[in-house]
């Protein structure tokens, strides 16, 4: 595949991973951040967020496991995992965070275990999405051409 | 995309977040512009490097940190005699936590996460409140 066409593949799949809600903004400005002397940036900041992600997940599951559930500590994770999400753009799995707040403030386990699951559901969508993303980038790369900059209104 | 100007590099920065995504997102920011960044983990970090003697320009300090949190680090920054510009920026949003935020001694809040746009604007007001 020649580098023009790649191009226009990354651009189709962003446009869709913002119409699907999968991303929003936030990662266009990690995107404008990335230049010549920090060529790796967005991929870095992305396998934070994975690093951060498994890490809070495995807390919050054993948080939500307790026979004694501490609430204040499962939205203690659930509020760093919004703000991690927020920090790369990914949308969906920021308001899914935003839902499983709510929840804990309500002190509904049962509610907060549903939430858990769609929260680790999302992520696994938004990584599966982002992983693809960096993929076609690095194809593009290595075929010598260069990441569009896309601007979203 | 090409670099903005690095107009403002003769500032210096110090970030003070325990959340490595937002380190490193906020010192790329700066370091864009041009200016010289530090980071530190908590608010005693942030109290202990001005202790040592450090001075920076501009502050953004985070609100929820482990050890000493945005509002306690800002109150005994100022208690200090600290008069850096403090930049509040947290996801957390009600009234009364911003309010509280503010009453520490904060020059601005910001929501999370900072933009580049906001980030710019800050950085021009410190620039034009200490013209050389």
């Amino acid at each position: 595949m020649e580098v023009g066409q790649m191009q226009r593949q990354w651009m189709g799949y962003m446009k869709s991973l913002f119409m699907e809600g999968f991303l929003d903004g936030q990662f266009l400005q990690l995107q404008q951040l990335q230049d010549e002397n920090n060529p790796e940036f967005v991929v870095e900041v992305v396998s934070l967020f994975f690093e951060d992600s498994e890490r809070i997940l495995k807390d919050l599951s054993f948080a939500v496991d307790q026979q004694s559930v501490d609430f204040k500590k499962i939205d203690a994770h659930v509020h760093q995992f919004k703000g991690s999400s927020a920090s790369i753009g990914a949308q969906r799995v920021k308001n899914a965070c935003i839902a499983f707040r709510n929840f804990c403030e309500e002190q509904n386990i049962d509610a907060c275990r549903s939430c858990l699951q769609q929260v680790k559901q999302e992520y696994i969508h938004v990584k599966n999405k982002l992983e693809t993303l960096l993929r076609l980038e690095q194809q593009i790369v290595a075929a010598g051409g260069s990441i569009p900059m896309m601007e979203w209104n | 995309m090409a670099s903005p100007q690095n107009f403002a590099s003769k500032l210096t920065a110090l970030v003070v977040d325990d959340h490595k995504i937002y380190q490193k997102v906020h010192q790329k920011m700066l370091n864009n512009f041009g200016v010289k960044s530090h980071v530190v983990e908590n608010g005693k970090e942030a109290v202990d490097i001005h202790w040592h003697g450090k001075k920076f320009d501009l502050i953004l300090m985070d609100m929820d940190m482990p050890i000493m949190n945005g509002i306690e680090a800002t109150k005994e920054l100022r208690a200090m005699g600290v008069c850096s510009t403090i930049v509040g920026v947290t996801s957390r949003s009600t009234e009364e936590e911003i309010l509280k935020f503010m009453e520490a001694g904060l020059d601005d809040y910001q929501e999370k996460p900072l933009t580049i746009p906001k980030l710019t604007s800050i950085l021009h007001k410190i620039i034009n409140s200490n013209p050389i």
